[in-house]
């Protein structure tokens, strides 16, 4: 009976991963730029709810809303700012430390602004939790929503991918850039528009990882953007399904290591798995065949 | 060209909120650091009217009046900014608050007390550098710093230049491994003695559970000694889980393995931040076992929107709450209120009680303002074993030699959203 409850933990802190690691990949699958700044436009998605909703006591709809229009414009800022002088000029390597750079001047930001305290997050989600064998096993309303906005933002992503002309013009961008631009598709705009999709992402993500562990500081995003980073390596970076299984795959073997072998060592074995994965499959569980198309 | 413009706009309007939120700082810094000239000033003016009355008065009593104007330079460290600044800038109001009032009542043995407050960040490398500051601003004692590792880092400075040191909060064991430094918190091993002995004697489990970050030296060193301790009490340890400062927003393992050992009290050796997390988390399982903790516990009710239904019957062993009914605590309470605006916590009282407690050294062993830092720091080492001091934080406080502090631990509970003394 255990095993179970432990397997729905899994499954939840998975599920939290995932739909970070989504914004991850799409971003990297697009760009071939690792956003590592994703985690931080989380955590200001978090703060804007929390204002909006906990403090101004706005109805959850219209705070989600202002979360999605503000990180999207900071999503498309940052690229804007940061780094697209940096891609014609510099190496990926610049761009890569520009964003490291981009993550701790958000993480400063918001201490200046929101303060150091820790606030408690009121979860936005109203959906109840489900017991079963008699409340042994309880699968909270949060983790239903997060499993369900990760499948319908994985299907929204493919079907926008494969369907729009907006989505192949990233497909072009993905696969090579200078020929895309030849064929005329206008590439800065094509990756601002990847940035604001990921950020949007964000700011769902921020949601509902709030929701999920209600306590929010300025740090609040960089440790599961890095796990998601992983997760979104393990089910094979780039790949939009593989980011949704990557993510509870990591998320299941996290809280069974923690379960079954020590709780000190979860993050070792999560890491250990990794290892073993890339040395099997270098791409990833679903990694080769997504390669070429996003 | 116009691209160029925009792009030019845009970062020019990030690099001003970018020094707006420093403009931000830098001017509450200016303020509190105004407040500080504001009060050596006045001393200052104090001190010169007194000579030039006693040099009115005639040339016989200058000597007097040199004793008189010389004043005791006491500094303090602590994070005043970063992530720990709730504890920071209570060090550093608790610290003001009781030098004001020595000076208001004539200060010690007639000499005023000069103060100065340092801010850390809590950053080892910052606490020495603020430490360098103060020694050349003339500082004589230093009440910091308010954390561990801070501490621990400035006690290996303070040694070399043989300067009294009192850390208000700093409660590793490895804070008072130099001789010249002391402690008015309790040491983490005494606080995980304490609490196993507390919940020994008052039978309020058999069954229990701990939950510790064993990658804190503060966490993993109070929980050995609980573990060590439980071992001679009537209850037994059924389960013991970690997590680590990577790993700490999920704590259903944790919670589900405590539950299903049968552990009707979890120990929390660890701060509140995790702690809201763990309380909110057992509810939404619904599991419902006792929650005892440390000090480090006090501040969960301060968690902004914080439901603290949640943290309704939690214990902790804390020396000092704000709501006590002593006079002692109503008195400063109302005192730090109205000079401060904000409720003081445990740290604040323990800043506190340390500048009160270097005048009882400093009146015990007779060290004049006058003395070389080092002289004042050897008559202080030898007093602080002599002295028994009635502070805020504890009844009769004595001190050993190594350093560490005397004193009975208090178990509070949340009540109503308060903390109250349990009797």
């Amino acid at each position: 009976m255990s095993f179970i409850s432990y397997l729905i933990n899994g499954i939840s802190l998975g599920s939290v991963y995932a739909i970070i690691a989504l914004g991850y990949t799409m971003v990297y699958g697009i760009a071939k730029m690792l956003n590592f700044a994703h985690g931080d436009v989380i955590m200001v998605g978090g703060f804007t709810i929390f204002f909006a909703v906990s403090m101004q006591g706005l109805p959850p709809m219209i705070g989600i809303l202002l979360a999605v229009v503000l990180c999207t414009l900071l999503g498309i800022t940052i690229e804007y700012i940061a780094y697209r002088p940096l891609r014609q000029a510099a190496s990926s390597l610049a761009v890569l430390i520009t964003a490291i750079g981009v993550s701790y001047f958000l993480q400063n930001m918001a201490l200046l602004i929101f303060g150091a305290n820790t606030k408690a997050f009121t979860s936005v989600v109203t959906v109840p939790a489900i017991k079963l064998a008699e409340g042994q096993i309880i699968i909270s309303g949060e983790t239903i929503v997060t499993i369900i906005s990760c499948i319908v933002i994985m299907i929204g992503l493919t079907l926008f991918i494969n369907k729009t002309k907006a989505g192949q013009a990233m497909l072009a961008v993905s696969e090579d850039k200078g020929a895309a631009q030849l064929m005329g598709i206008n590439v800065n705009g094509t990756i601002s528009l990847t940035f604001a999709i990921g950020s949007a992402l964000a700011a769902i993500a921020g949601m509902l990882l709030c929701s999920a562990y209600p306590s929010l500081t300025p740090y609040t995003g960089s440790m599961p953007g890095i796990k998601a980073f992983v997760a979104a390596v393990f089910g094979g970076i780039g790949s939009i399904p593989g980011a949704l299984i990557g993510g509870i795959v990591l998320g299941v073997i996290e809280i069974l290591g923690k379960a079954y072998i020590s709780s000190q060592m979860a993050d070792a074995i999560v890491f250990l798995v990794l290892i073993v994965v890339l040395l099997v499959k270098p791409t990833g569980i679903l990694g080769k065949k997504i390669q070429e198309k996003v | 060209m116009k691209k160029k413009v925009v792009s030019l706009l845009l970062a020019a309007s990030m690099m001003t909120v970018m020094l707006a939120g420093c403009g931000n700082s830098g001017s509450s810094d200016a303020g509190s650091g105004s407040v500080g000239t504001q009060e050596e000033s006045s001393d200052a003016d104090a001190a010169e009217t007194e000579t030039e009355t006693n040099t009115d008065e005639g040339s016989d009593a200058a000597p007097a009046a040199d004793a008189s104007g010389a004043v005791y330079k006491i500094g303090a460290i602590g994070p005043a900014t970063g992530g720990a600044a709730v504890y920071g800038i209570a060090v550093q109001n608790g610290a003001d608050l009781a030098i004001k009032e020595i000076n208001e009542a004539g200060g010690i043995n007639g000499h005023m007390i000069e103060y100065n407050f340092q801010d850390d960040e809590c950053d080892n490398e910052k606490s020495v550098n603020a430490y360098n500051t103060l020694k050349d601003w003339g500082m004589q004692m230093l009440v910091g710093s308010t954390t561990s590792g801070c501490s621990i880092a400035v006690s290996a400075e303070s040694a070399n230049d043989n300067l009294f040191q009192l850390t208000p909060s700093g409660s590793s064991v490895d804070c008072i491994t130099n001789d010249n430094v002391f402690q008015v918190c309790f040491t983490d091993p005494n606080q995980g003695v304490g609490a196993a002995q507390y919940i020994g004697s008052n039978g309020v489990a058999e069954k229990v559970a701990v939950i510790y970050d064993s990658s804190d030296v503060y966490s993993s060193g109070i929980y050995e000694k609980f573990a060590g301790e439980a071992a001679n009490q009537p209850f037994e340890i059924v389960s013991s889980e970690a997590f680590t400062a990577d790993n700490k927003t999920d704590f259903s393992v944790q919670l589900q393995k405590a539950k299903d050992a049968g552990a009707e009290l979890i120990f929390l050796p660890i701060y509140y931040t995790e702690a809201s997390l763990i309380l909110t988390q057992a509810n939404a399982m619904g599991y419902e076992p006792e929650f005892f903790g440390c000090d480090g516990l006090d501040g969960i009710l301060n968690v902004e929107n914080f439901d603290t239904a949640l943290a309704e019957g939690v214990m902790l062993l804390t020396p000092f709450a704000a709501d006590a009914e002593d006079e002692a605590t109503k008195a400063f309470v109302s005192a730090y209120e109205a000079a401060y605006g904000d409720t003081p916590n445990q740290f604040a009282a323990d800043a506190y009680d340390a500048v009160y407690i270097i005048k009882a050294a400093i009146e015990k062993s007779g060290a004049a303002p006058e003395d070389s830092v080092s002289d004042i720091c050897d008559k202080l080492k030898a007093a602080m074993t002599e002295i028994s001091v009635d502070g805020l934080t504890g009844e009769a406080m004595s001190w050993e030699a190594g350093g560490a502090v005397n004193k009975e631990p208090k178990a509070m509970e949340i009540v109503n959203g308060n903390y109250a003394l349990i009797q």
